[in-house]
């Protein structure tokens, strides 16, 4: 564990030091926000549809950034140092680590501009819809991390990541839809328990195949 | 000193029809040089690439003993040192944070003595601080034998490691690698004639080939 640790400090620093996915990912908040709010003009849209523009941001959010992980190292040749240096749990899990604060720090971004432009959104059961947006990074991060691996030795790396993260994302965001749905409702807890059982096994089903798959996937 | 063997046994390697290599095998447990010769495009890189378990093999078997026990391939990078042109380090911290977070990553005790000895001995502790982008490519090599072998590796892949040096650099790199031949393997993958002298036993790669 220190030792993927030591490899989410590297990633770290060497992101605080080249801006490899935080520009690109603040840019593209900023700029789809702005699209959004730019074509809705003077319209009042529903609380509703509020709710799953946000979850399309943070979709494309990710798409956006959470591939830099592996295909960044991947660009600059250095994937065979990494190789070479550390064994394939260490940089799954130190990869894993730097995605998971990538993913939470752009999302309380989106979050915040969220609720402070956009009148309709409104949550009615705070604690509810908080408990969605932790699993959600959470799944986020992980299966956009396993992808990142899965596409960055392709040659269309750009195209192939939305693309393939859209089916294995998608059971994730329509849960994530349904409960700020319920969260805006004023649903409790025990009223979403399923969708929210949905969104644990997600995580646990992606934690798993991703610590087994991975050997396989980062060797040749 | 750990007991240290590596053995492969009938290794070969094809890429769709083409066959790179074909049955080698040998067994390595002394300390000294060892060569891996061949023209350009022959397969050398390959096959040291598979030893070190950055490539997988078509057939054949490869095995890194420690106490008469294989080990596991997770582990095999820290019995391996590896240094090559076409290895990367991260050019945007300086050669002591590469050489900081290479250790740190690896999860062995740290020899900052030896990297400092190393960093005097290649001409780049005056550096050490520079970012690596700043280095010309002689320097990057130099860092990068550093790198392979500051963590005492019992097996150390040097896969042409006099590309872009000069001839001081190139003296530098047979010094070290006379001195440490002496506890440890260590595999020269190389067409330069001085080089595969240095090696006591050499595997011929077109000795090796098959239509």
């Amino acid at each position: 564990m220190e030792k993927a640790f030591w490899l989410f400090k590297k990633d770290i620093a060497s992101e605080l030091r080249t801006r490899y996915a935080i520009n690109a990912q603040v840019m593209f908040i900023v700029v789809t926000i702005s699209v959004i709010l730019f074509s809705i003009g003077n319209e009042k849209i529903t609380n509703y549809l509020a709710g799953g523009l946000f979850w399309v941001v943070v979709f494309f959010t990710a798409m956006s950034g959470l591939s830099r992980a592996f295909v960044s190292e991947e660009e600059r040749g250095t994937s065979f140092t990494l190789q070479l240096i550390a064994s394939p749990s260490t940089v799954l899990g130190g990869k894993l680590l730097f995605n998971l604060i990538l993913v939470f720090s752009m999302n309380l971004i989106i979050a915040f501009l969220y609720s402070a432009l956009f009148e309709t959104f409104v949550i009615k059961n705070l604690p509810l819809f908080i408990t969605a947006f932790i699993l959600g990074n959470t799944g986020t991060g992980i299966a956009a991390t396993l992808i990142a691996a899965i596409i960055a030795k392709a040659n269309t790396k750009g195209t192939l990541y939305p693309v393939l993260s859209f089916p294995i994302l998608l059971p994730l965001f329509l849960t994530l839809v349904e409960v700020t749905k319920q969260s805006m409702d004023g649903s409790t807890f025990s009223d979403v328990s399923p969708e929210l059982a949905v969104l644990v096994c997600y995580i646990g089903i992606m934690s798993v195949a991703g610590f087994m798959l991975f050997d396989f996937i980062w060797k040749d | 000193m750990i007991n240290y063997t590596l053995k492969i046994e009938n290794l070969s390697k094809w890429f769709g029809n083409k066959i790179i290599f074909y049955k080698v095998s040998g067994e390595w447990n002394k300390p000294g040089i060892y060569g891996v010769a061949g023209p350009n495009g022959s397969g050398k890189s390959t096959l040291v690439k598979i030893v070190a378990g950055l490539n997988s093999q078509s057939a054949g078997k490869l095995e890194h003993i420690v106490d008469n026990s294989p080990v596991e391939p997770e582990l095999w990078h820290n019995l391996t040192g590896f240094a090559s042109p076409y290895i990367v380090l991260y050019d945007e911290f300086s050669a002591l944070e590469n050489i900081e977070f290479i250790f740190k990553i690896r999860g062995v005790k740290a020899n900052y003595e030896l990297a400092n000895e190393l960093l005097s001995h290649f001409s780049l502790y005056h550096r050490r601080k520079d970012p690596v982008k700043a280095y010309s490519s002689g320097m990057k090599q130099r860092l990068k034998i550093i790198a392979a072998v500051m963590h005492s590796p019992p097996l150390i892949i040097l896969d042409e490691p006099t590309a872009n040096l000069d001839n001081e650099g190139k003296d530098r790199v047979y010094e070290v690698v006379e001195k440490l031949s002496n506890d440890t393997i260590i595999f020269l993958a190389t067409n330069e004639k001085h080089e595969i002298q240095m090696c006591e036993k050499t595997i011929n790669i077109l000795e090796h080939k098959r239509d």
